[in-house]
């Protein structure tokens, strides 16, 4: 059975099971915000997982939407408007992406070690900025990206995600720089022979994570309307385990996009339908652990047979 | 075997010029502010970086051996709620029942780490991040939520680590004895010459008689092992425990052993680089406040660090693993 298809079967089983459980789950706007817990997130993932198809990690995703949101919230107090905001916010994100990208590229740093310090410095220059003050002077119209409904209960940010996922499943499946980035991923020195620009193109992932970490940065400044230093705290391991219980391979070369997708939505849904019945996150931490590990056991324990 | 002689002159040599840097650090502060080298702050200091030191030994060795350790913070914290409610149900047994629960039950969660990367090869940093988010869980489902307070804890308990000892707390030379045990068994025993050969170069290790991933099973279990131990240390020091406690610290281990000179890829890196790199990172913290810098500015400085360390030893092994996207 692929991977692709057993997450779906839960993601039904999770659907059937809290519906029975909770009279209030199965409600059009109680599902549409039960997906505000998990897009940003998600939209984050999309990349990191081309990332890690490639053969490389990014561990400061969640410090660049630190830093971007700092730059945002600092940009706000000195008079920017929205469409302002949100370039700074990308662009923070972009920039981040590229120093990894050069780390990487450049200094030949091996990926989780760049990523490490990144993730140190970028964390720490939001803390070194705002030290234990809150910004939180965001113009009205900012609201619309995180709180904002495109129609009816389809939140603006669940309508980015959805657009987001459809481009990098076309991007990865359909198009030659998805072949690429799997053929990186499974060898990047036969890659390097067969003319394929192996750094520019690894380059060019980090690049695109950091741009996203931006974007996710703005939906989520945008949703709190505040920016603390301790804003995403912890998300990079959560973001990680959301791409590998996709069932992308940290080996490299393996995974897609559907798997992600359907990762993000069993994550968003159980965390979601296990606090409507007052059963706090941190239980769920536990099946999720649980399945992390099976996603890269079973495969072994079949193999070894 | 060849490999690993090799490499002993190069990160000696490193580890001499860290030093140096780390004491022209502590002199130069001690110069402009000598409240900085009285004995009472040395102390403190030292009492500061304790359990930084003892958590990044125990990582050391899992990277040495080409693994990575995430749960180490998640175990920390379960065993030290374990030791907490341990001690709150028998306030009566005192400190050693604590320190033995601790170190085991620490060992058993590193060993699971250890038998799922050794027996099912899986991926280091995926079981880890597994094992991780399980362990936390665990502390939820066993305090049910609830935080174990100070006025829970028996007067033994929360004294042990805080005992002075030639003017040093008792949680100082736990952790001095950790780091000097380390020092000599990482240049002196066979085991630990065996495990910077499986790191180094696991294959040619398997044809030399050494099981790599039982290195790895070993390194996990110790590592376990101390993590549970400073569990115990930790809830005892802040005088409390609950389900969050050294909530994304692993990262900040991990980044104290790329700053001793661990290599990621393995085989290489030395206890007394560790050390130095933790005691560096604490003079820095403790020095901050007296020169007028905010404590903020900590981890951005722990981050330039980190940075400046790895872009110096990736351009000693420059031709190692890209040989072809040297020239891309």
């Amino acid at each position: 059975m692929r991977w692709e298809t057993m997450l779906a079967a839960v993601l039904i089983a999770a659907f059937i099971v809290f519906s029975i459980l909770s009279p209030y789950f199965l409600n059009v706007d109680t599902l549409s915000d039960a997906t505000f817990n998990f897009t940003e997130r998600a939209i984050v993932a999309l990349p990191l997982a081309l990332l890690i198809i490639a053969g490389e990690i990014d561990i400061s995703v969640a410090a660049i939407i630190a830093l971007a949101s700092v730059a945002m919230g600092l940009a706000s107090a000195q008079g920017v408007g929205t469409s302002g905001l949100v370039a700074i916010g990308l662009g923070t994100g972009l920039l981040a992406g590229c120093v990894n990208g050069a780390l990487v590229t450049i200094g030949r740093v091996p990926s989780i070690v760049a990523t490490i310090g990144t993730m140190t410095l970028f964390r720490g220059a939001a803390y070194a900025v705002l030290g234990d003050r809150v910004l939180k002077d965001y113009p009205d119209s900012f609201a619309i990206f995180g709180q904002g409904y495109l129609v009816g209960p389809i939140s603006i940010e669940l309508a980015l995600f959805t657009l987001f996922a459809i481009l990098f499943g076309v991007f990865l499946h359909r198009t030659r720089w998805g072949r690429v980035t799997f053929a990186v991923g499974a060898n990047p020195v036969a890659s390097r022979y067969s003319g394929i620009a192996v750094n520019r193109y690894r380059f060019a992932l980090f690049a695109l994570t950091g741009l996203f970490s931006g974007a996710a940065a703005v939906l989520l400044t945008s949703r709190l309307g505040s920016t603390r230093p301790s804003i995403a705290q912890g998300w990079e391991l959560e973001i990680i385990s959301m791409v590998i219980l996709g069932g992308v391979s940290v080996w490299g070369g393996k995974g897609s996009i559907l798997g992600v997708v359907l990762a993000a939505l069993v994550f968003g849904l159980t965390t979601f339908g296990l606090g409507l019945m007052n059963i706090p996150g941190i239980v769920l931490s536990i099946f999720t652990g649980l399945l992390l590990i099976l996603v890269v056991a079973v495969p072994a324990l079949v193999n070894r047979r | 075997m060849s490999v690993a002689i090799r490499r002993i002159p190069d990160s000696a040599r490193r580890d001499v010029a860290f030093a140096a840097l780390t004491l022209a650090l502590f002199l130069a502060v001690t110069l402009a502010f000598p409240g900085f080298a009285t004995p009472r702050s040395v102390a403190g200091l030292l009492d500061d970086t304790a359990i930084l030191i003892m958590l990044a030994l125990g990582q050391m060795l899992v990277i040495m051996g080409r693994g990575i350790d995430l749960s180490i913070a998640a175990n920390l914290a379960l065993c030290g709620m374990m030791a907490a409610l341990f001690n709150r149900a028998w306030p009566g047994m005192g400190v050693a029942p604590v320190l033995a629960l601790s170190l085991i039950a620490g060992g058993l969660l590193g060993a699971c780490n250890g038998l799922l990367v050794w027996k099912l090869r899986l991926p280091p940093i995926v079981v880890t991040l597994g094992t991780m988010s399980i362990y936390r869980g665990a502390i939820y489902l066993l305090s049910r939520g609830a935080w174990v307070n100070e006025n829970e804890m028996s007067r033994e308990f929360l004294a042990f680590p805080r005992g002075q000892f030639l003017g040093v707390s008792v949680l100082s030379w736990i952790s001095l004895a950790v780091a000097a045990a380390f020092i000599f068994a990482m240049q002196r025993s066979k085991t630990a010459r065996d495990l910077y050969a499986a790191g180094g170069n696991p294959e040619a290790a398997n044809y030399s008689g050494i099981d790599p991933g039982r290195m790895q099973f070993l390194a996990y279990t110790i590592c376990g092992a101390i993590a549970g131990l400073c569990g115990y240390l930790w809830v005892a020091r802040f005088a409390v425990a609950y389900t969050d406690i050294a909530l994304g610290f692993e990262l900040s281990v991990i980044a104290a052993c790329l700053i001793g000179g661990v290599a990621i890829s393995g085989g290489a890196g030395t206890a007394s680089g560790v050390v130095l790199g933790c005691l560096f990172i604490g003079i820095i913290r403790s020095s901050l406040p007296l020169v007028g810098i905010s404590v903020f500015w900590q981890m951005f400085i722990n981050g330039a660090v980190i940075l400046v360390a790895v872009l110096l030893s990736a351009r000693q092994r420059q031709f190692k693993r890209t040989i072809l996207e040297a020239r891309a």
